[in-house]
């Protein structure tokens, strides 16, 4: 599904990602686990088209398709979604009406017609259910004075309305509580199928609980300098990150 | 010869066509001689500073425009809010259009002022009314000069209009440039309510400019509603003086909607002349290409326990240019007076300006008075959250652009008028969404 080779990436020509080689297949579970400015949200930016970050080597392929070319939008109408670590407040339009521009939008892409409103009412009141979500809060402006937690549900419950092929969730577990872990959690495992695919980063191991990976990749300066099952992630929260780096310098 | 002089020496054949035994004409007499000594405003003028009317006094315009061209309803449907019942009062060139408009005197009067300021039942009212809220200011009295035509509208006590009018007029003259002077007359009477939506569209591809002046006069607990929505051509210019006199527990509301014309300016002038008067002015403007709006706004708090809100969102690009001057005076009689003025304004171009000015006069020493201005940039952040749920990029624009006007749009109280905002701002925007917010 996703195919990444090589690849090298800069901000403002500060070379950030120095060749990552990654690839995840339908039904997978990948962690990407690495200490702060290794990278990991740099990578996740550069898969969903954040116009800032330029790809200045090597390739990214999804559904056997390169997608360096494409739009942001293009990469959601094909089924990438990424859910946001500090997910952006705008003022002035509600959840719902959010959703439903997104999804008409990608619809439009795909040369469907408009979402029936009756059939977006009850998408949006299932969605919303599964992420244990109050009715009221949907009116609200997005994220507008949102909670952390609430930010987060909102993420994934957006995730839930657009069914992605692809679902890439940075530092989704950060500013949660327990309870909203779960529920945060609960949600994504439900969504879970063998036709679609999950990449989780995150800092700790915490959240790996709950979704649990198939593969653990560590990211460390750039690169990924180690991979392994769920276990390396027990590994990383006893251990923490120091003798990765030690290993990769020696 | 240059307009001035052209004007001047045409009021002397403007008086062969109308009664000049009436207390009318004495007040235009009066208003020529002002407009004569003070002539057009320049960018001396402080309250002109960023507006200059060099160019478009420079077209030759045809001051006596010439009696109408027929205009089929079914070519100029688009123009109304046509999916309402409203009243209709219609001009074509400056000359009323009967059977493009809907009058009645049934209750409550919805007519033409030609008729007003003939008619000895109106005579009363007409003096008045007539020039007692309009400024001695060099435009309005050029108005006032050659003042003959426009709405008339009287809603008596405790009436309530019970449909919206609008006032349209059309330009299609062929001659090489129109001056158009409507002159507006609206009396609402002691706990009455009316709402109004006016629009100047030019039909032809030749200089307009308009020059219009309305008085409002909302008296105890009267409601009025004034909707004005702006998107002319680019040959078209309007400089609209709206004065409106309120007395005490009465609310008024004009939202301007500056969405086109070559050079737009707005002289908004109210003035609260009894206690707990409710005075709010709103205004959204969108602009591309070199088009040019001046928001001038006055709020004069007289008496005590009154409010005004303003709030004007404007969003520039290409060349266009913006300029809002608001000025609130608050009388030293005027204590508990609660005043509010923001104007918020997003740049989406390098090339487009906006000079923003608040200016506040307070001589009473128990008020609550705030202003506020900013001026931005699109959010990039935002722009990407947007796109990366499927919303593409000039989409993702246009909904933002849209919700920032969001709260001036959410207090249009006839459904179908937003509805029809929010499809010209799709359009003026070029996105095909319903921003259904």
């Amino acid at each position: 599904m996703l195919k990444i080779k090589d690849l090298h990436a800069s901000v403002e020509d500060k070379s950030i990602l120095k060749g990552i080689n990654l690839e995840v297949k339908p039904g997978e579970v990948h962690a990407i686990m690495g200490p702060n400015g290794s990278g990991k949200s740099t990578l996740s930016s550069v898969i969903a088209g954040k116009e800032e970050y330029e790809v200045t080597k090597g390739s990214i392929e999804f559904d056997g398709e390169d997608i360096d070319e494409l739009a942001a939008e293009e990469r959601a109408h094909k089924g990438i979604f990424l859910s946001f670590q500090y997910p952006v407040e705008i003022p002035g339009v509600s959840v719902t009406n959010f959703m439903k521009t997104a999804i008409n939008e990608s619809r439009k892409a795909k040369g469907l017609e408009e979402m029936p409103a009756k059939d977006m009412l009850k998408l949006i009141r299932e969605k919303s259910e599964l992420l244990e979500i109050d009715r009221k809060f949907l009116s609200r402006s997005l994220n507008e004075g949102f909670s952390g937690g609430e930010k987060k549900r909102n993420e994934i419950f957006q995730m839930a309305m657009l069914e992605p092929k692809l679902a890439i969730l940075d530092e989704t577990d950060s500013g949660l509580d327990i309870d909203a872990l779960r529920i945060v959690a609960n949600g994504v495992n439900k969504l879970k199928s063998q036709d679609n695919a999950v990449v989780v980063i995150t800092h700790y191991q915490r959240l790996l609980d709950y979704i649990v990976p198939d593969y653990v990749h560590v990211l460390h300066n750039g690169k990924i300098v180690k991979s392994g099952t769920k276990e390396l992630a027990h590994e990383l929260e006893e251990k923490g990150y120091d003798w990765i780096k030690e290993e990769v310098n020696a | 010869m240059d307009l001035k002089d052209k004007l001047v020496s045409s009021f002397l054949a403007f008086e062969n066509k109308v009664d000049v035994d009436s207390y009318v004409h004495d007040v235009r007499t009066d208003a020529i001689k002002v407009f004569e000594e003070k002539g057009f405003p320049s960018k001396k003028e402080e309250a002109w500073k960023y507006t200059s009317l060099n160019k478009i006094l420079k077209e030759d315009y045809s001051v006596f425009p010439k009696q109408e061209n027929a205009l089929e309803y079914k070519d100029v449907k688009k123009y109304f809010i046509h999916d309402i019942d409203t009243y209709k009062i219609i001009f074509i060139d400056g000359k009323y259009s009967s059977h493009l408009s809907e009058t009645t005197h049934d209750g409550i009067d919805v007519c033409l002022m030609s008729a007003a300021l003939t008619k000895p039942k109106y005579r009363l009212i007409i003096e008045n009314y007539f020039n007692k809220a309009a400024t001695k200011e060099s435009l309005a009295s050029l108005n006032t000069a050659f003042s003959s035509e426009g709405a008339y509208i009287h809603i008596p006590k405790n009436k309530i209009a019970d449909k919206p009018i609008q006032i349209l007029h059309f330009s299609t003259g062929n001659e090489s440039a129109t001056l158009l002077q409507p002159r507006n007359l609206i009396v609402a009477e002691e706990n009455s309510h009316v709402q109004i939506i006016e629009r100047h569209q030019n039909l032809t591809d030749n200089p307009v400019l308009t020059n219009s002046v309305t008085e409002i006069f909302a008296k105890k607990r009267a409601i009025v509603d004034y909707y004005k929505i702006q998107n002319d051509t680019a040959k078209a210019s309007l400089i609209d003086n709206t004065f409106i006199k309120q007395q005490r527990e009465s609310v008024a509301s004009v939202h301007t909607f500056a969405f086109g014309g070559k050079l737009t300016r707005n002289n908004l002038n109210f003035y609260q002349e009894g206690e707990r008067i409710d005075s709010i002015l709103k205004g959204v403007t969108i602009l591309g290409d070199k088009e040019h709006v001046d928001h001038n706004t006055l709020v004069h708090h007289i008496e005590p326990n009154c409010e005004s809100h303003q709030d004007y969102k404007g969003v520039f690009g290409d060349n266009a240019t913006g300029v809002f001057n608001g000025k609130i005076i608050v009388e030293k009689e005027a204590q508990k007076t609660n005043a509010f003025q923001s104007n918020n304004n997003i740049l989406i171009s390098d090339k487009a300006s906006i000079n923003t000015k608040p200016q506040l006069e307070i001589f009473a020493d128990d008020v609550k008075c705030s202003h506020g201005c900013t001026i931005g940039q699109l959010d990039e952040s935002a722009l990407f959250y947007m796109q990366s749920r499927g919303i593409p990029k000039k989409e993702a624009k246009a909904l933002l652009m849209y919700a920032f006007c969001n709260n001036v749009l959410s207090s249009v109280k006839i459904p179908e008028v937003k509805y029809r905002i929010n499809k010209i701002i799709a359009n003026k925007l070029g996105v095909d969404i319903g921003f259904n917010l």
